[in-house]
């Protein structure tokens, strides 16, 4: 949970683009608010959850998530949903049939797309789900808008009975800028759940007959677009070039081409086609700038209105000014601006896993297993394809780890023919997306060991709870899930299920050996507590004792960042072959005590640190 | 826009050290005094030791929340391969300040790749200045590591276009509201580093003199 926000004054606040849009929701009088925690999405759930007067919860993924709010705009109340662009992908089944039944009460779905891939496995643009489901696409571009916006996109959907869909991206959800904001008006509900299946039970004959209006309301969407005050014409004495932009891109042309005109789209699908076709008239290039992909670009091209876009600009990652600036010279024709200063070459610093992290022991040991294949998910555990552990061989999507094992199993050729297939899984994941690829493996008798990381959390984007964890989006008592019972509920044989401590490692390298040698679905379940949330409890920290440290540099295979390597020395052994020894120290002041790195140490050089000697600082 | 107005602080350092805390102390400090501010950073997968930048921005109207390569009038570096890392984000000449901690990431400790050197002559020889000094070890003598960020502002207090007590104000209005019993630590911490800081620019003016 991110400390909330300074109040500048009553009525004008330090927001981020999250808080923002969670600020909007709570005065719009929205009564449901559910989301799956994703980066750069999470804290708009994070704060709602702290107003007494919303819903709000954690749901297992996106689809449950729009599944809730979809509910709650049927009763009549007002809904919000919040997800990462892959969320959408996830909760897309339900959006394809809600735009054909669209809402009662206000349903905003806000989507932070990771332009510049910040912390996802794809960069993708979820304007196009505005298009593909005919919903309208509201895009701010810093927290003041995202607030408004919100607000609108609320009054907007009851008035069009349309979900209104909100995209933001990493440079809006992490931006903090001022706002100023007022106050919460409840918003009654309209009485209650009217029943009426012809528009809600989407049977093919009642979609059949929802479609046209849906055409019908495309119209009323597109003028609105057109007569919206989102879009507007802002600046421009230097009529050389003209911009169409929108979100984060709005701002960056501001920014280098203080002189331009710019129509900005704040109200972006439908797309205000003819509202750009009189704007292009009055410049002498038109150039369209959008993050990532070009819809707006396509679909002025087939108006037949002559611009340019991603001929001229990147089409992956953000388009700050020092990436237009170039681009516009290049296109007038003037002098690249002066090369802008290059990074000097300094090592890269790639996320770790956490000191003591659980996760640590689990991808030492399959490490030093060979002869396996592991199909990885998403989480901070996918940090396993990194060093040293070099234990990931896929990761595609949330849950994908077990189908993925199972299509390894099954479409194995003859070179793999004795491979050890593994799937690996965090608790969170199995919750969203994970059972059903378990279930499948099951069914179909396919040859895989999986093993569940059970860390109580959603460890990657900060700890959230999910139904595993024994607490609610409140922090209070909730029911926990119990791992070996449920497994067992999908089909996976009792004797196959193993909870291991994995702080433990020889129990959990002879489990894991054990398990995949047997030609059956087997799941290892670890329980021990991420070391971010409250459950962890922290040790005495260990040290190396200099002079007993032989270099062999096992502690060091286990990854945890508290393990510094001091010194490095070759030698050449009696058979000839030459290894390089590590001599270590460990950082005692962040070290928790955990053990890990005690157990693969011969020489017992690794010891409980003297609590009498000060701190003593790692440094080259 | 009048670009000249606007104030570019970056800050820089390692998920878990402050920076984006820190970062918000300045951007409140700017606040008060009735800037427009706007503040941006990678978060998300950089908390697990990763490379964690911090952008700041104020003056009288912000545009874009990202600070251009080459414009920023100030980088403050938590870690010194990390001042290295981001110093082209200076204007030509500028200043960084530098705390010389040396944060080992564990693709250095298994051999991949080397720690520079010397990143603090690295970065004198790129044409920026450098004010450096041991942030961490200034935290831990007054007890706390945690210490560190407010070490960090107070070394930056008098490169501000603003006075150090704006800066101070700020730092002691967060911790009296949150943690009012680390107030009076956190003044020592901000007094030491400004300090610290004044010490490294007048050895640095001697070791040229």
């Amino acid at each position: 949970m991110p400390a909330p926000s300074p109040t500048i004054s009553e009525n004008r606040l330090f927001l981020s683009g999250n808080e923002a849009v969670a600020r909007a929701v709570w005065e719009s009088g929205c009564k449901v608010a559910a989301a799956y925690p994703g980066t750069p999405s999470t804290e708009m759930l994070e704060v709602i959850s702290t107003y007494p007067e919303i819903y709000s919860e954690w749901s297992v993924n996106e689809k449950v998530s729009l599944e809730v709010a979809i509910g709650a705009a049927f009763a009549g109340s007002r809904a919000f949903c919040a997800m990462k662009h892959v969320g959408m992908n996830v909760a897309s089944d339900a959006l394809m049939t809600l735009t054909l039944t669209g809402v009662i009460g206000g349903l905003v779905i806000a989507i932070a797309d990771d332009v510049g891939l910040s912390s996802s496995q794809n960069e993708q643009d979820s304007r196009f789900w505005g298009r593909f489901a005919h919903v309208p696409v509201f895009e701010p571009s810093d927290s003041q808008e995202a607030y408004e916006m919100t607000k609108l996109a609320f009054d907007f959907s009851e008035k069009h009975q349309v979900p209104v869909i909100l995209r933001m991206t990493t440079r809006i959800n992490h931006v903090k800028g001022l706002v100023v904001v007022g106050e919460r008006v409840a918003h009654p509900n309209t009485g209650g759940f009217q029943k009426n299946p012809a528009r809600w039970v989407m049977t093919p004959a009642g979609a059949g007959k929802r479609i046209p209006l849906m055409f019908e309301r495309d119209q009323a969407l597109r003028a609105a677009a057109e007569a919206s005050p989102l879009n507007v014409v802002d600046g421009g004495r230097d009529r050389r070039v003209g911009f169409v932009a929108s979100g984060p891109a709005w701002m960056h042309v501001k920014e280098s081409f203080p002189d331009a005109p710019v129509l900005k789209l704040g109200f972006s699908c439908p797309v205000p086609v003819e509202k750009i076709r009189a704007f292009a008239k009055t410049v002498d290039n038109l150039v369209v700038v959008e993050e990532v992909e070009p819809l707006v670009e396509t679909e002025l091209k087939a108006a037949g209105i002559h611009c340019h876009g991603k001929d001229i600009l990147p089409k992956q990652g953000e388009l700050a000014p020092n990436v237009l600036k170039p681009a516009i010279a290049k296109l007038l024709g003037e002098p690249a601006p002066e090369n802008l200063a290059k990074p000097a070459p300094v090592f890269p610093r790639p996320p770790t896993m956490c000191v003591a992290c659980p996760h640590l022991g689990v991808y030492y040991t399959l490490s030093q297993i060979k002869n396996i294949t592991i199909s990885g998910d998403i989480g901070c555990y996918t940090l396993g394809a990194g060093h040293p552990w070099n234990a990931l061989d896929t990761t595609i999507s949330m849950g994908a780890s077990m189908g993925i094992a199972l299509g390894l199993d099954k479409g194995r050729g003859e070179a793999d023919k004795d491979k050890r297939i593994l799937a690996v899984i965090g608790d969170s994941t199995f919750l969203h997306m994970g059972m059903q690829g378990l279930l499948d493996i099951v069914y179909n008798r396919g040859n895989v060991t999986v093993l569940l990381l059970d860390n109580r959390a959603v460890g990657m984007t900060g700890g959230q709870p999910d139904p595993g964890s024994g607490r609610d989006i409140h922090g209070e008592p909730a029911p926990r899930v119990d791992f070996a019972k449920l497994v067992e509920a999908l089909g996976v044989k009792k004797e196959r299920i193993h909870v291991v401590d994995p702080y433990q490692l020889p129990v959990l390298f002879k489990t894991i050996r054990e398990e995949i040698k047997i030609p059956e679905v087997s799941v290892i379940i670890t329980n021990q507590p991420c070391v971010l949330i409250d459950d962890y409890k922290k040790q005495k920290p260990y040290e190396v004792i200099d002079e007993k440290c032989t270099g062999c540099g096992n502690c060091v295979e286990v990854g945890c960042p508290a393990i510094h390597v001091v010194r490095r020395e070759k030698v050449v052994k009696p058979s000839g072959k030459e290894v390089e020894l590590q001599f270590v120290r460990i950082e005692t002041s962040v070290c928790t005590g955990c053990g890990l790195c005690v157990q693969p140490c011969a020489p017992d050089a690794i010891v409980p640190a003297d609590p009498s000697k000060p701190i003593r600082l790692v440094k080259h | 826009m009048p670009e000249s107005n606007v104030t570019n602080i970056l800050v820089v350092g390692i998920g878990g050290q402050g920076v984006m805390t820190a970062t918000e102390i300045l951007a409140e400090a700017a606040i008060a005094l009735g800037h427009d501010v706007k503040k941006t950073e990678v978060a998300g997968m950089a908390q697990r030791g990763g490379v964690v930048s911090s952008h700041l921005r104020f003056g009288p109207k912000v545009l874009s929340p990202q600070i251009m390569p080459g414009t920023a009038d100030l980088l403050v570096a938590f870690e010194a391969a990390e001042g290295l890392r981001w110093c082209h984000y200076l204007k030509p000449g500028g200043l960084v300040l530098l705390n010389t901690a040396h944060i080992v990431p564990p693709v250095v400790d298994i051999g991949l790749y080397e720690y520079p050197a010397d990143p603090i002559a690295e970065i004198r020889a790129k044409g920026y200045r450098v004010h450096a000094f041991d942030a961490m070890k200034i935290a831990l003598e007054l007890g706390d590591v945690r210490l560190g960020n407010t070490v960090m502002l107070g070394a930056m207090a008098d490169h501000l276009p603003f006075p150090a007590e704006v800066l101070l104000e700020a730092i002691v209005k967060r911790f009296r509201a949150r943690k009012p019993q680390m107030v009076e630590l956190n003044q020592r911490a901000f007094e030491a580093g400004r300090a610290a800081e004044k010490a490294a620019a007048h050895q640095k003016a001697e070791a040229i003199a």
